[in-house]
C-alpha cells in the first residue's frame, strides 16, 4: 500500500516510476490489513500530523473512486466501559482536539443512537467523525493502476546497486537490473532486509496480528468501534500478547474483529488463545455477535519500529536511498501522506511535514 | 484418567480412520473416533439410514466384506470400551496444548502396563487393506504422526501421576451437529488426521443450473438415500470415480445418455507393469466395462463438457472432442438432452486441520513419513489427506498409522515384522494411484471454456471476467490476491470449490488457502473455546477418560 501511494504521488510529480515486488500486488501485510484510516488512536505529535494529512489526501483520492476502493467515511466510536476509563479517554480526546482532530463526546444515553447493538452498561464514548475505512488490497491495486507506473511483480530485489561514491544507482533483481537515481524502500515488514541490501540498518520487526472475519450480515455495526484500552496497546512496547476488541462492519457484509499484537517473529501458526480473546472482547462489546459465525481468521505481520514511528525520507548513509516503511498497524491510513512526502523530497521540494521525527537513521546501531 | 492408557483422537471415520482406530485399540490404546456423520464408514462405505429399509445396500458397494469386517471390529471395541465413537461431531480445530502436569487432567498417566497390547500385528481384524481399492473416491483420511520417541518415558506408576509431560497434548474442538452451536473438547496424547478429500469440480457455462451435481454428490444420493437424482443423466469430467457413478446410476434405473471422459483410459494399459501388479483393479475395470455395456451406456473418451443448457433447470449439455493439446476441436460439439449432469474432476485432500497445527504440506497433501507421521510430534495422518489413492490405500495407511501410534505412545519402536503386509499393500496401492494420476487429468486448456460471464465463485458470485481483470489490470498473481481483489473464495465454502478454478484462470499453482478454522464457528463458542466453561456443558459426552 505504501509503495503504491509513493508510486502514485511520485508519478504525479512527473517522475518515471517502476514498482518491483517479489509477490503480486497486495501480497504482503496490505492483504492482511483491515484498512483503517484512523486519527482516533493517535496522540498529538508527528504521527497524528501525518494521519491528518493522509486523511485529507484519501478524501481527495476517494472523490473519483470511493466505490472501487470501498472508501467509507464512517467515523470511529471509542467506548469506555468504566467512569475511570471514560475520564482518561476524554482527557486524551481534549489533547487531540487541540491538534485538529474532530471529537464528540457521547453520553451513555446517546450511545445506542450511534450503535444500537452495543452492550448495555458502558460509561460513555467519544465519536471521531474523521475515522475512515478502505479495502486495502483494492486501494493498493487501484492507486497503482492510476499511477501509470511500470509494475514488475514476481521479481525479487537481490541487491541495491551503489556507485563508487556510495550513491544508489538502481536495484538488481532476479530478472535483471533496473537503473534509477532514487530507490524507495517500501517493503513494509521486510523493510529491514531491503535496507540491509543497501548496507544500512533499519530495525523493522514483525508484530503479529490476527483478524477474525464473520459471515456476511446486514449492517449492524455502523462505525469502527473499539474499547479505550486499544490506544494503550498500540503504543505499548511489550513483546507479549495484547488484545483489545476492534469491531467494524464492511461494505461487503462481514464484520472484522481485531486487534491482537504480539512479537513472535514470523510465526504463522494458529493461536487459539489469541483468537479466543478477540472473540471474547468482541462479544463483550456486541453481545449479538455470540450467535454470529466466524468464517475465517487470518494473520499478518505489522512492520514495527521501536519508537512506533515510520521511517520516511532520504537515508544520509546511502545517498539516493529513501525509506517509506515501518508504519506498524497504521500503514494503510498513513500511506497517502507518506507517498506525498516522499514525492516532495524526490522532486526536491519542501515536504508538507517536518521529516525529522521520521529520519531513517535515528536508531542507534544497537537498536538494530 | 489414571487408567494408565494412552489416548488417541482419530478424526474421520472413513476407511483410514477406522483401520487406524482398530489397529491402535487392539494394541491397548484408548481411541476416540470423531466424525461428522451419523454412522461410521465415511464417504466410501456410506449406507442408507436404517429407517429407509434398504434390502441390499451392498449392491452399491464394492468391498462389502471388508466393510463388514471393519464394522464388526468397531462394534467389539465399542462394546469393550476401547473405542469411543463420537458421531455428528464437526471438528473445527485441533489445538496443541501446552505441556501440563499429568494429574491436572491433561497429561497421560504412566505407561508401564499401558502399551502395546498384543503387539503382534494382526489380531485387530481390520483387514489391512491388501484388497483392491477400487479407485473410487474414498474419504477416510490418513493421519501420520511424528512422535517424539519417548513421550512418557518409563515412569511406571499410575498412582503418582504428577509427572510433567514432555510433549504437549492435543485438544480436539468439535461442534455438535446438526445445529453446530455448541462445541466440545476432547483431549488426547496423539491425533490421527483422517479427514479425507473433497471433490474437485471445474466450472463451465451453465454449471450452476439446478440439475448439475457433482459426481460424488450423485453417488452419495444413491448410496445414502437410495434416491435417484433424475431420469436421464450424463456423467462428465475425468477420473476413476466416473465409472462407478455411471454404472451406479444405470443400475438404479437412470438412463445414462453418456459417460464423457476427457482422457483415454486405455493409456493406463501402457503402465502395464503397474497394472499387472493389480489383478483386482484389472478385474474391477473389466466389471465396470461390462456393466456399461449391459446398461448400454455410451462411453465417450477424449471429450469434454462445453456448456450446460436450460432456462430454470438443466435441459441438455454440449460436449465436444479434444485435440491432443487439450483444446476443444471446433465443429465437434454435440448436444445431449438430459435432466442430470454429474461432474467430477478428481479429488483434493482436506488439509485444514493439519495447516492450523503447522504440519508440513507437500503441494496439496499432508506430508508424512513411512509410519504416517507428520512433522509435528504427536500428529499422524492417513488416507486421502496424505494424497488421493482410494479406499484400499486408505485402509493400509490407517492400519500402519494405528500400528505406529500404539508403539510410539508407549515409547517403543514399532515392530516392523507386524506391518509387512500393510507396507506392501501401501506401496502397491500408491504406485497404482500414481499411475491413475498420470492418466486422469482435466483438459490442459479447460479454462478456455470459462466465458467472462461464467460464475466461478458461487458463494460470492464472482465471474471469470472479473478474475481475469484482477490479474490483467490489478496485479493479482495468485489465489490469495485474486480473492482479495474480487472476493472469490471468501464465502461459506471458503474457496474449497472455486480454488482450483481460480488457480487455473490465473495460471498459478493451486496452493491451498490457509483455512485456520476448518469450519464456521459461532463467536460465542470461540470466546469460550479451551476454557473450563467449554468442557462442562452437558453435551451428552461421557466424561473424558483421562
Amino acid at each position: 500500500m505504501v509503495g503504491a501511494a509513493c508510486a502514485l504521488y511520485a508519478a504525479r510529480a512527473g517522475l518515471a516510476v517502476a514498482v518491483v515486488d517479489r509477490g503480486p500486488v497486495a501480497g504482503g501485510t496490505t492483504g492482511a490489513g483491515e484498512g483503517n484510516l484512523l486519527v482516533s488512536d493517535k496522540e498529538p505529535g508527528p504521527e497524528l500530523d501525518l494521519a491528518l494529512l493522509s486523511g485529507r489526501l484519501w478524501a481527495d483520492l476517494a472523490e473519483e473512486r470511493a466505490e472501487a476502493i470501498e472508501y467509507e467515511a464512517k467515523g470511529g466510536v471509542v467506548v469506555a466501559p468504566t467512569p475511570e476509563s471514560l475520564a482518561a479517554l476524554e482527557a486524551f480526546a481534549a489533547g487531540q482536539r487541540t491538534a485538529g482532530v474532530l471529537t464528540e463526546p457521547v453520553a451513555t444515553d446517546q450511545l445506542h443512537d450511534l450503535e444500537p447493538y452495543l452492550a448495555p452498561g458502558l460509561a460513555g464514548a467519544v465519536h471521531y467523525p474523521q475515522d475512515t475505512q478502505v479495502m486495502p488490497a483494492l486501494a493498493a491495486a487501484h492507486l497503482l493502476r492510476a499511477s501509470g507506473a511500470r509494475l514488475l511483480t514476481g521479481r525479487t530485489v537481490t541487491e541495491v546497486l551503489r556507485a563508487r561514491d556510495g550513491s544508489v544507482r538502481g536495484v538488481r533483481t532476479d530478472r535483471g537490473d533496473l537503473y534509477a537515481p532514487a530507490v524507495v524502500n517500501a517493503a513494509g515488514t521486510w523493510g529491514a532486509e531491503v535496507a540491509s541490501l543497501a548496507g544500512v540498518t533499519l530495525p523493522v520487526l514483525p508484530r503479529r496480528g490476527f483478524v477474525l472475519v464473520t459471515e456476511p450480515l446486514p449492517r449492524r455495526v455502523r462505525h469502527k468501534v473499539y474499547a479505550a484500552d486499544y490506544v494503550a496497546d498500540v503504543a505499548s512496547d511489550s513483546a507479549a500478547l495484547q488484545t483489545s476488541p476492534v469491531v467494524e462492519g464492511t461494505a461487503a457484509g462481514p464484520i472484522l474483529i481485531g486487534a491482537s499484537r504480539e512479537r513472535v517473529g514470523f510465526d504463522r501458526s494458529f493461536s487459539l488463545p489469541v483468537v479466543r480473546e478477540l472473540a471474547e472482547g468482541a462479544t463483550r462489546l456486541f453481545p449479538f455477535l455470540s450467535q454470529v459465525r466466524a468464517l475465517r481468521t487470518y494473520l499478518g505481520f505489522r512492520p514495527y519500529l521501536p519508537d512506533h514511528l515510520p521511517a520516511i525520507g532520504p537515508d544520509p548513509r546511502a545517498p539516493g536511498l529513501f525509506h517509506a516503511c515501518g508504519h506498524e498497524g497504521a500503514g494503510i491510513g498513513l500511506s497517502t501522506g507518506t507517498g506525498q512526502l516522499i514525492a516532495q523530497v524526490l522532486a526536491g521540494r519542501t515536504p508538507d511535514l517536518d521529516l525529522a521525527p521520521f529520519r531513517p537513521d535515528r536508531f542507534s546501531e544497537e537498536a538494530a | 484418567m489414571t487408567d494408565g492408557r494412552h489416548h488417541l483422537a482419530v478424526i474421520g471415520a472413513g476407511p483410514a480412520g477406522l483401520a487406524a482406530s482398530l489397529a491402535a485399540a487392539a494394541r491397548g490404546i484408548h481411541v476416540t473416533l470423531i466424525d461428522s456423520a451419523a454412522a461410521a464408514g465415511g464417504q466410501f462405505y456410506r449406507r442408507p439410514a436404517s429407517g429407509l429399509g434398504a434390502r441390499r445396500p451392498r449392491a452399491l458397494h464394492h468391498q462389502w466384506r471388508t466393510w463388514e469386517r471393519l464394522e464388526r471390529g468397531l462394534a467389539e471395541h465399542l462394546e469393550a470400551g476401547t473405542i469411543r465413537h463420537l458421531t455428528d461431531h464437526h471438528v473445527w480445530l485441533v489445538e496443541r496444548t501446552e505441556p501440563t502436569i499429568a494429574g491436572a487432567g491433561v497429561g497421560a498417566g504412566a505407561s508401564a502396563d499401558a502399551g502395546d497390547g498384543d503387539g503382534d500385528g494382526d489380531g485387530d481384524g481390520d483387514g489391512d487393506g491388501d484388497g483392491d481399492g477400487d479407485g473410487e473416491e474414498a474419504e477416510a483420511e490418513p493421519g501420520a504422526t511424528r512422535h517424539g520417541a519417548t513421550r512418557h518415558g518409563a515412569s511406571a506408576t499410575h498412582t503418582v501421576p504428577a509427572v510433567p509431560v514432555g510433549d504437549p497434548g492435543f485438544t480436539v474442538h468439535a461442534l455438535l451437529g446438526p445445529l453446530q452451536e455448541r462445541s466440545v473438547a476432547v483431549r488426547a496424547d496423539a491425533v490421527l488426521l483422517a479427514t479425507g478429500g473433497y471433490e474437485k469440480v471445474l466450472p463451465f457455462p451453465g454449471w450452476t443450473l439446478p440439475g448439475v451435481v457433482t459426481a460424488g454428490g450423485a453417488q452419495a444420493m444413491l448410496k445414502g438415500g437410495l434416491v435417484v437424482p433424475g431420469r436421464t443423466a450424463v456423467v462428465v469430467g475425468t477420473g476413476p470415480l466416473l465409472l462407478p457413478v455411471a454404472t451406479g446410476l444405470a443400475a438404479a434405473g437412470v438412463e445414462v445418455a453418456a459417460l464423457v471422459e476427457s482422457v483415454d483410459p486405455r493409456r493406463l494399459l501402457r503402465g502395464a507393469g503397474t497394472l499387472a501388479a493389480q489383478p483386482g483393479k484389472v478385474a474391477e475395470g473389466a466389471r465396470y466395462a461390462a456393466q456399461l455395456l449391459r446398461h448400454r451406456v455410451p462411453f465417450i473418451h477424449l471429450h469434454t463438457v462445453v456448456e450446460a443448457h436450460g432456462e430454470e433447470r438443466l435441459e441438455a449439455v454440449t460436449v465436444a472432442a479434444l485435440d491432443p493439446d487439450g483444446r476443444v476441436r471446433p465443429g465437434t460439439e454435440r448436444r445431449i438432452p438430459c435432466d442430470t449432469l454429474a461432474v467430477g474432476h478428481g479429488m483434493i485432500p482436506h488439509t485444514d486441520l493439519a495447516e492450523a497445527l503447522g504440519c508440513r504440506i507437500d503441494g496439496s497433501k499432508v506430508d508424512v513419513d513411512e509410519e504416517q507421521r507428520t512433522d509435528v510430534p504427536g500428529v499422524w495422518a492417513a488416507g486421502e489427506t496424505t494424497g488421493i489413492g482410494g479406499a484400499a490405500l486408505s485402509l493400509a495407511e490407517g492400519h500402519l498409522a494405528g500400528w505406529s501410534i500404539a508403539a510410539r505412545l508407549s515409547g517403543a519402536e514399532p515392530d516392523a515384522r507386524a506391518a509387512t503386509r500393510a507396507v506392501k499393500s501401501r506401496t502397491r496401492m500408491r504406485s497404482f494411484a500414481a499411475a491413475l494420476d498420470a492418466v486422469y487429468a482435466p483438459p490442459a486448456h479447460w479454462s478456455d471454456q470459462v466465458t467472462d460471464d461464467t460464475v466461478v465463485c458461487r458463494c460470492e458470485e464472482v465471474t471469470g471476467g472479473r478474475i481475469r481483470e484482477a490479474v490483467a489490470d490489478l496485479g493479482a498473481g495468485d489465489v490469495r490476491t485474486v480473492k482479495l481483489l474480487t472476493r472469490a473464495g471468501m464465502g461459506w465454502c471458503q474457496g474449497r470449490i472455486c480454488e482450483p478454478a481460480v488457480a487455473g484462470l490465473v495460471g498459478c499453482e493451486q496452493t491451498p488457502a490457509r483455512r485456520l478454522l476448518a469450519r464456521p464457528v459461532p463467536l460465542g463458542v470461540l470466546a469460550r473455546a479451551g476454557t473450563d466453561d467449554d468442557r462442562t456443558p452437558g453435551a451428552g459426552l461421557p466424561p473424558i477418560p483421562r
